[in-house]
């Protein structure tokens, strides 16, 4: 029988998918933390714009930008250029 | 020490003995030809030198600056990783190709004259055709086709910009020039076609996965990387270049979602990574174009390493489609790791190289934002950041899971040859290295800089960034929402000139063919008639007088059809007496000189 490899195992799917969804409150956290730091001016934070400053500015573009992404090149883009893979042979 | 070799030479005149030798001697000499040129690069002197004149023309072939020299280390360096790549493949047209394609984006970007700049842009698309021929498959042949036709028809556009530059200015320095006539926007986008401008750019998602294994690889850095150094040089500060870059930055990722063949997600990748420098070079700062110049640098080795890692589970499995492949990770554990630097080096993650020049190029825009009027760089710097989060999620996490995760495909093979793990593993270091320690880097840029990438606030936003659209992936996979793999091709511009093209061609043949059977068949029959009657026309003016002359003298009859028959005979053979045609010739000339 072939080895057992690391992610055959579904326990270490759902480990690694745990660590994933812990860090990411973690960093949650961790910029609350930060944003008290830098308006206590104990952590100089230099920001360009205004809005960089608001809690978790990055992480709630990011998340949002990816759906967006995902979304408009499915039910947008794809059914607009999608062709069979021979389109260009006939 | 002093060294004078013009560095495109060391390459092009170098791979042309390649096929001479065979085995570990073939080999060694191949790794050999980087080195040597390096070495010869080091001792180059600063400035313009090597003149020739070529007609009435000084050109300078060698000019070598901060800016120059930037693009000529990492192109050595990424030849040199490449050749080690492409070892174990025996296509000696591969290797002759590759390395007169690595000599002629060498001579581009150390060409002091738009002239010799020119004949090295030429010999690009010369040496890159050739690796995408070197596949041989149809696929392939068509593909080459094509992009030879775009970058004959984007030379064209070059050279018309050169002349008129020429005509304008009398000068053919490499030097700024500013948009306004009709020669700098020929020069432009004859620059931005090999670039990959939106709507210009299919040659690339369209040839590139195309291409040899090895081929690929060479391809990634060179052409679209010349061309922001010729950006660079050229038109640093053209605000048209901001809109350009932000399209090229934006787009492709659309694409990359929904494409199946990993290489050509890897190509559209590419284009949104050459958008962010063109971004740089389009604001024009000092911090801009040093961002631009080391983000082409860095862009270089993780976008080869994603290739090499690519090519190398195409050799072994032999498919490269997503929907064929995954569960690699258990069979090439070194490409995969070496795949996951190069997919975190492109997501900019701190500690890999993607992070300390990504973040040049977004704070450069952030700051002429602030200038009076230059407030919609802000939109410009949102775009930017939505870029940066979407290549994470198509080029950091897509590659490598449908590749290497997700659905075990059922391939079980053998890791990659040994020289493409040397070749991967040090494209690898290097990521890792310049991400870590990014002073080597910015101490090479073309201007000096005390940039720091590692803040808190850069290390913790960036962080943020890429683990939030982690999730978002996650998430989408996780509901079903992710759009499967498909196999399926998807349209792009190129559609253009592939289906309209034909459909062009088509409306022509209906419309023009008829009409062009009926002009022919007009001239035909009229030159039908001409011709008979010239044919013996003069026979027939002679016989009309002769006729009236003979009866005139009173013959008729049978005598008179006889005397006709025989002049209009010789009349046709030729075999009229001499003493008539003497006489009648001069005649003709008496009667020229008696009317002059």
């Amino acid at each position: 029988m072939e080895k057992k490899h690391m992610f055959d195992n579904p326990e270490n799917v759902k480990k690694l998918l745990r660590i994933f969804f812990s860090s990411v409150v973690a960093l949650l956290v961790i910029d609350v933390v930060y944003i008290i730091l830098s308006e206590q001016h104990i952590i100089h934070r230099h920001v360009e714009y205004e809005w960089e400053k608001y809690w978790s500015f990055y992480s709630i573009y990011g998340f949002v930008a990816c759906v967006v992404l995902v979304l408009i090149s499915k039910y947008i883009l794809r059914p607009l250029v999608k062709r069979k893979e021979d389109y260009y042979d006939k | 020490m002093t060294s004078n070799y013009l560095p495109a030479l060391v390459f092009m005149l170098g791979g042309l003995l390649i096929p001479f030798l065979r085995g570990k001697a073939k080999s060694i000499y191949m790794m050999l030809i980087p080195v040597v040129g390096f070495i010869n690069l080091l001792g180059l002197p600063a400035g313009e030198s090597m003149f020739a004149s070529f007609g009435d023309f000084n050109l300078v072939l060698l000019s070598i600056d901060r800016l120059s020299l930037m693009f000529g280390y990492i192109f050595h360096i990424i030849a040199f990783i490449t050749v080690i790549y492409i070892l174990n493949f025996k296509d000696n047209v591969e290797f002759v190709a590759g390395f007169f394609y690595a000599g002629a984006a060498l001579g581009t970007i150390f060409a002091g004259d738009l002239f010799t700049f020119f004949v090295f842009w030429e010999s690009l698309t010369v040496g890159s055709v050739m690796l995408i021929w070197s596949r041989k498959t149809r696929a392939a042949q068509e593909a080459g086709l094509r992009y030879l036709l775009v970058h004959a028809f984007g030379g064209l556009v070059l050279l018309a910009g050169i002349v008129f530059h020429y005509t304008e200015t009398g000068s053919l320095a490499m030097s700024q020039i500013t948009l306004g006539n009709l020669s700098s926007y020929l020069i432009f986008f004859g620059i931005g076609i090999n670039c990959a401008w939106p709507l210009l750019h299919p040659w690339l998602t369209d040839a590139y996965p195309e291409a040899t294994i090895g081929g690929t690889v060479f391809l990634s850095a060179f052409t679209t990387k010349t061309a922001v150094y010729a950006l660079a040089r050229l038109y640093p500060g053209t605000e048209l270049l901001i809109w350009i870059g932000v399209g090229m930055a934006a787009f492709p990722i659309f694409y990359a979602v929904i494409e199946n063949d990993l290489r050509r997600v890897l190509a559209y990748s590419l284009i949104n990574q050459v958008g962010f420098m063109v971004v740089g070079i389009g604001v024009g700062t000092e911090l801009a174009i040093n961002g631009a110049c080391a983000h082409a640098f860095n862009d270089i080795l993780f976008k080869g390493l994603l290739f090499m890692s690519m090519g190398a589970v195409m050799y072994r499995t032999g498919k490269i489609n997503a929907t064929d492949l995954g569960g690699l990770y258990k069979s090439m554990p070194w490409t995969c790791l070496f795949c996951i630097v190069g997919a975190a080096s492109i997501s900019a993650f701190p500690l890999f190289s993607g992070f300390v020049s990504k973040s040049m190029v977004m704070s450069a825009v952030a700051e002429s934002s602030h200038i009076p009027g230059q407030g919609i760089l802000t939109a410009v710097w949102l775009v930017l950041l939505f870029a940066a989060a979407g290549v994470f999620h198509h080029a950091g996490i897509k590659i490598p899971f449908f590749a290497f995760f997700g659905h075990d495909a059922g391939h079980r093979v053998k890791e990659a040859p040994l020289n493409m793990l040397i070749a991967m593993g040090m494209a690898a270091f290097l990521c890792i290295f310049i991400g870590t320690f990014p002073k080597f880097l910015y101490n090479v840029l073309p201007y000096a800089t005390d940039y720091e990438p590692y803040t808190i606030s850069h290390v913790l936003t960036q962080t943020e960034l890429l683990f939030f659209s982690a999730l978002a992936f996650a998430l989408l996979l996780l509901g079903g929402i992710y759009p499967a793999e498909q196999r399926a091709l998807n349209i792009d511009s190129d559609w253009i000139y592939r289906k309209g093209g034909k459909a062009a061609y088509a409306f022509l043949a209906n419309t023009l063919n008829p009409l062009n059977t009926r002009s022919e068949s007009v001239v035909m029959s009229v030159a039908r008639g001409t011709a008979d009657f010239f044919k013996d026309a003069y026979a027939r003016i002679y016989l009309f007088i002769s006729v009236n002359f003979w009866l005139a003298q009173d013959i008729k009859g049978k005598r008179l059809e006889l005397k006709k028959q025989r002049l209009y005979k010789q009349l046709l053979e030729g075999v009229f007496p001499i003493g008539v045609g003497a006489a009648i010739a001069v005649s003709f000339i008496g009667l020229v000189f008696a009317l002059t």
